[in-house]
């Protein structure tokens, strides 16, 4: 589907009857700032004719106004869509871009190469089949490289393509090539990162993007586009057994009770035997509903709505799992985390946990571990700053159905939402799950909530004042005097007493 | 659910049919009219708000129309800006909606592309660009206070021929503009603008010419600009696509005030 070049070679018919099983694959283009990843993806979308001409008048006009290549289109700003990007001539947050070959669908997600935008690239790495992972052939391994190297890994992105670009600038020295393909592959063995196909390529200029390079002879391999063309996607979802997570409970009349939800992983079959967590109650799959028709069976990606044999209570966020291989039930987990909030993530804190579609209230233990991109090892610390990777344990309020993230990725993924700002600042991956610790069964009690503090501010100023007027009137003897003492502290202390509860609840010191 | 009648919005509303079968998805469609609509459009909308039994709430910005803002005289820029933006944000405080679906897709233009699946909006319905939360997986964060809101945007990760293919597919039916017909048009700064009603103004002498159009995206007539097609089928339409050398959004005569402008008309609150 080259879509400029010749439209009339296509075999319409079966076009039409391809586009909808045509394979997609989704990769992520991540490496540090100004290697010339916005530069590789336009020219990958240039050379691949995805672009329309009213685009390329657009990239023309932006070219001269803020371009970085002179006289030349500056492909760049194809991508940095944002006012701030263009400004400052760098990525700020992910782009998603999409283009497709005869071969098959691409999604490219295009993350921000600096460092205080690395929570964009972890989001985007979530999602990504593979990754594309750019280095200037001058510069080598930088930290970020590192940095993005690491988040891949805790995600479980093992196959990655290393674009080494700026090969002009090397003098299509293949020993420049070598030496970073070496870098790398030293850094990645250690992360479990064993599937690395390096390509030199120059993405300003366009050789082996799409087209073999004239400079470089030497290189025997695929253009860049062969290779995203060819590859494989690894997916082991529907391998696994069945996991459904409840979205919504359909009730349209008394007489249709219905449970909705994406499968996460396996296959489901009618007459199937499944058991709803947490109650852990069994039945039968008695049909599978989609408008267009009940369904035999449905796998894994498919959305459907579920009747049960038995009437069984169950609601969202509950799940739905093979009887024979159920999760575990926990309400302690280890995870792997990457922080995204402004504050650091620290024990004695309070956050929601969102897994698949239930959310409970977690806290985290003490023992933090914070992954350290120089020497590879996790060291101990005391908290996980903003875009640093780390391992912690996760206490939570009550027992929820839980996968580990190797095994499936819907059951063991979660985010952090900060309970007041109801921010995103965590991901993780679940690692181990754990049995409740010795005594530690029971959570320490959970932050204030705002009406708590005032109700306890009322009913203290109601002690406090009763007091007050008894003293006040014992000293003074005088009605009126002790009257307006009264109402008058009334009044401010409620406030005053409101507002130190609030700083207090702010305060993890000796609260166990 | 945002309900525009274009395509998308068709699209978005077969989903939410399939989505909650055997009930009927358990909210209303909005639609934000800025009285200047295609007619077959609002024939259309009224056509399949009957056929499927949906409760559609259908809100006009009558401070606007008292004001006598339109597009020819007021132009595209303040038309959008009352008759949409400030309309929506009407619609959504009125009714104190905490979330709203849309149609918007990522390829369609350079701000939407970064844009999230939900995509937060404070008190005041403005997008912070720079302040977006993260959305990994399939992992949504949908908690707003009081006041704060959210669009979302199923279809962010389609493109305009994925909306097209499954169109086909699914056999979903579309406002017939989309497929070449003879029309009344004329000519306006290299675009061509059917003559919908007798509101359009014709120069003297100036009579509507009829061409075998078709339009690529629809919004309000006067703003819209048609292409010279033969395409009559869904089929024939997606090869004609893909044969284009233009992108969708070139006949809309509102996404050409500056690179940025859409960011700018975001932050704002259009949808």
């Amino acid at each position: 589907m080259n879509v400029q070049a010749q439209p009339v070679e296509y075999e319409f018919g079966s076009l039409l009857e391809q586009q909808g099983r045509m394979d997609l694959l989704r990769f992520i283009a991540c490496g540090s700032v100004d290697h010339g990843k916005s530069t590789l993806i336009g020219r990958l979308l240039y050379e691949s004719k995805q672009l329309f001409e009213d685009q390329l008048d657009a990239l023309a006009v932006d070219s001269r106004k803020f371009g970085t290549q002179g006289a030349d289109l500056d492909f760049a700003l194809l991508v940095d869509g944002l006012a701030a990007e263009r400004e400052q001539k760098i990525t700020i947050d992910v782009a998603y871009r999409f283009f497709a070959t005869a071969r098959r669908k691409f999604i490219v997600i295009d993350a921000p190469g600096h460092e205080q935008y690395t929570a964009n690239m972890a989001t985007g790495a979530s999602v990504a089949d593979l990754a594309l992972v750019l280095v200037s052939a001058g510069d080598g391994l930088t930290r970020q490289t590192k940095r993005h190297a690491v988040i891949l890994s805790m995600l479980g992105v093992r196959r990655v393509v290393l674009a080494v670009n700026k090969m002009d600038r090397a003098g299509w020295s293949q020993e420049a090539f070598r030496s970073v393909e070496a870098q790398f592959r030293e850094f990645a063995a250690g992360l479990g990162i064993d599937d690395v196909v390096p390509i030199p390529v120059a993405a300003k200029n366009g050789d082996n993007v799409v087209n073999r390079s004239e400079h470089m002879r030497w290189y025997r391999g695929p253009t860049l586009l062969e290779y995203l063309e060819e590859v494989e996607p690894v997916r082991t979802a529907d391998r696994q057994p069945f996991r459904m997570p409840i979205q919504w409970v359909n009730r349209p009349h008394q007489d249709f009770r219905g449970y909705c939800g994406l499968i996460a992983s396996g296959e489901v079959r009618a007459g199937m035997p499944v058991k709803i967590l947490p109650s852990g109650r069994v039945t039968r799959i008695s049909r599978i509903v989609t408008f267009d028709g009940d369904l035999e069976r449905a796998a894994v990606g498919r959305s459907v709505t579920l009747t049960f044999a038995d009437q069984i209570d169950a609601s969202r966020g509950d799940i739905v799992v093979a009887v024979d291989r159920a999760p575990v039930m926990t309400d302690r987990i280890s995870a792997r985390l990457f922080w995204m909030g402004n504050e650091p993530l620290q024990p004695g804190r309070n956050y929601l946990l969102k897994l698949a579609t239930t959310t409970v209230k977690v806290k985290i233990e003490p023992e933090l571990g914070v992954f350290d991109l120089d020497s590879r090892q996790l060291v101990s610390a005391k908290a996980i700053a903003q875009n640093e990777i780390g391992t912690g344990t996760l206490k939570l309020d009550r027992p929820i159905a839980v996968d580990r993230y190797a095994e499936c990725q819907d059951t063991g993924s979660f985010i952090l939402i900060d309970p007041e700002s109801y921010d995103t600042v965590g991901m993780g991956c679940v690692a181990d799950l754990l049995k409740p610790n010795a005594g530690g069964g029971k959570l320490a009690r959970w932050t204030e909530t705002h009406a708590r503090s005032l109700a306890k501010a009322v009913s203290w100023r109601a002690t406090g004042s009763v007091d007050t007027f008894i003293v006040a009137f014992v000293i003074t003897g005088s009605p009126k005097i002790v009257g307006s003492v009264a109402v008058t502290e009334i009044l401010t202390k409620i406030l005053i007493y409101y507002f130190h509860e609030r700083v207090w609840s702010w305060v993890p010191w000796g609260k166990r | 659910m945002l309900y525009s009648i274009g395509k998308d919005s068709s699209v978005l509303l077969h989903l939410a049919l399939k989505a909650f079968y055997p009930a009927k998805p358990p909210f209303p469609l909005l639609h934000v009219d800025t009285t200047w609509k295609f007619r077959e459009m609002i024939a259309f909308r009224d056509g399949r708000v009957r056929e499927l039994g949906l409760d559609m709430i259908v809100h006009v910005n009558r401070e606007g129309l008292a004001r006598g803002i339109d597009p020819i005289t007021s132009g595209s820029e303040i038309h959008t800006d009352v008759m949409k933006t400030q309309a929506l944000r009407q619609a959504l405080d009125h009714h104190r909606f905490d979330a709203a679906f849309g149609g918007a897709r990522r390829d369609e233009e350079k701000s939407r592309a970064k844009e999230r699946v939900f995509s937060f909006r404070n008190a005041d319905h403005l997008w912070n660009p720079k302040r977006q939360r993260p959305e990994p997986w399939r992992i949504y964060n949908g908690r707003t206070r009081r006041g704060e809101s959210m669009r979302v945007f199923p279809l962010s990760n389609w493109t305009e021929l994925d909306v097209w293919f499954y169109i086909h597919h699914e056999g979903i039916p579309v406002v017939p503009l989309y497929f070449a017909a003879p029309r009344p048009v004329v000519e306006r700064d290299g675009a061509l603008i059917m003559v919908d009603d007798e509101r359009m103004p014709l120069a003297a002498g100036e009579r509507a010419q009829i061409r075998t159009v078709r339009f690529r995206t629809l919004g309000c007539y006067p703003l819209t600009g048609a292409v010279e097609s033969t395409a009559r089928t869904v089929p024939e339409l997606i090869q004609e696509t893909l044969a284009s050398p233009h992108s969708e959004r070139r006949g809309r005569v509102i996404d050409h005030d500056g690179a940025a402008s859409m960011e700018r008309k975001k932050q704002a609150g259009y949808f």
